[in-house]
């Protein structure tokens, strides 16, 4: 194994990137789709429900295939990476763009009242009263789709990103130590799953604090 | 020379084919879905019954099998197998890859309907002097499973969507049909843009129906409490 063990540690590299990447893309697609969703004009409003019907009602690998094949042929040519990470956070951010609808939505009507009541503007309302109680409901689902998200970055192997799961193959193929190779590879991903579900927990723990306390952060 | 993005004689060449390849797609989604019904269930029954050792080791390869991906366990059925001697064709190994996955996660949504069951049943039942496999078929599932059937509908579309992955190991399902055609004339749009079109009303339709059955089953629980 150690042979083998310091091309993995390269691989695994790269699916750190695209996972981080991803993850950025998909928080920022799925709060812009969920308030344009939820408070954007009508335009707005179809543009997100199309986003996230799209990328929801179709398959990760075919929009990963999409984006690498069919964008150079409007003269778009993508780093692979850049493919893979748009392509992975918009798929995540449309599921996302649920999670955190039914997270404003759990939020007490109340409170939309109580903040109307202070005078506080609608924006403020939504930034200062809203959102930080939504963002505590919201966190469990993203933990999940955050895993999700690690699991799916294993496709940006086949648009040839050399990340842990193309490296896994390449060995693989070199060295037929397969049992070996892909064994080590699944472990090095359940491993990475559980450090998103302990930070995760952490987040919460933390976020469910500053919430008794009055704030967030 | 103008670029032309979209070549409709060239997409109705694609469409004959992909719709050949469909066949497949569907064939992979139900096999596959029926594997994960049956090894769901057995992963649940097993995390919630019998002796300490079988409930974590069961849970243990629950939990590795939802924390890792699907794509590295299909290469590892397809390639490790073979090393223990067993070797079979690339679809049922892609229906198994695609059986286990979502098993472990349907085991999950079985284990929530099986633990909303009150005890009472179950005591009653003891009263009643019923064999634990009775009580299991006849009175505890009938009570388990309606509730779930629409959490596992959204499994079986998820799998639906999952099915392109068999293409790494050449099953020819929709996204292999529609890789050779674009690797034959170059034009990748037109194949990979039909197979989303595909994909995407399938989905709708699903969740359409998903919607109409969840309606159907909470009029028939209704009636019945």
């Amino acid at each position: 194994m150690r042979d083998f063990l310091p091309e993995l540690l390269r691989g695994l590299v790269i699916t750190l990137q695209v996972t981080a990447g991803g993850a950025v893309v998909a928080v920022i697609a799925a709060l812009v789709a969920a308030l344009a969703r939820l408070y954007a004009s009508a335009p707005w409003r179809w543009l997100a429900t199309v986003y996230v019907e799209l990328f929801r009602g179709t398959s990760a690998l075919v929009q990963l295939f999409w984006l690498f094949f069919v964008l150079p042929h409007f003269g778009l040519t993508l780093e692979p990476m850049v493919v893979g990470i748009a392509a992975l956070g918009l798929n995540v951010g449309a599921y996302g763009a649920e999670v955190v609808r039914g997270a404003i939505g759990s939020v007490g009507k109340g409170q939309w009242e109580a903040a109307t009541a202070l005078n506080l503007t609608r924006m403020q309302a939504l930034r200062r009263i809203v959102l930080p109680q939504a963002f505590v409901a919201m966190l469990p689902p993203w933990g999940n789709l955050f895993i999700e998200l690690l699991k799916a970055t294993s496709l940006v192997s086949l648009i040839t990103l050399s990340d842990l799961a193309f490296k896994a193959q390449q060995i693989n193929q070199n060295t037929l130590r397969t049992a070996e190779v892909f064994s080590t590879v699944l472990l090095m991903y359940l491993g990475l799953s559980v450090l998103i579900t302990l930070a995760m927990r952490a987040l919460e723990a933390r976020a469910a604090r500053g919430l008794r306390r009055g704030r967030v952060t | 020379m103008a670029v032309q993005i979209w070549d409709w004689n060239h997409a109705a060449e694609a469409l004959p084919l992909l719709a050949e390849a469909s066949v497949i797609t569907l064939q992979a989604t139900l096999l596959g879905f029926l594997v994960a019904l049956v090894v769901g269930l057995l992963f649940a029954i097993g995390r919630m019954a019998g002796p300490m050792a079988l409930r974590m080791a069961v849970g243990g390869v629950v939990e590795f099998i939802r924390s890792t991906p699907l794509l590295i366990q299909i290469f590892f059925l397809y390639y490790v197998m073979p090393e223990f001697g067993l070797t079979l064709d690339a679809m049922p190994t892609g229906v198994l890859a695609l059986g286990l996955h979502y098993g472990a996660y349907c085991s999950e949504v079985y284990r929530a309907g099986l633990a909303n069951v009150p005890k009472g049943q179950w005591e009653a039942c003891i009263a009643l002097n019923l064999s634990a496999w009775t009580t299991f078929k006849n009175v505890i599932l009938p009570q388990a499973i309606p509730p779930v059937v629409p959490a596992l509908g959204n499994y079986l579309v998820a799998l639906f969507k999952e099915t392109p992955l068999l293409s790494v190991i050449a099953v020819l399902e929709l996204m292999q049909t529609a890789k050779i055609l674009g690797s034959e004339t170059f034009r990748y749009v037109e194949p990979i843009t039909l197979v989303g079109v595909f994909f995407l009303i399938f989905s709708l339709i699903s969740a359409a129906m998903i919607r109409r059955v969840e309606r159907w089953l909470n009029k028939r629980m209704g009636r019945r409490i």
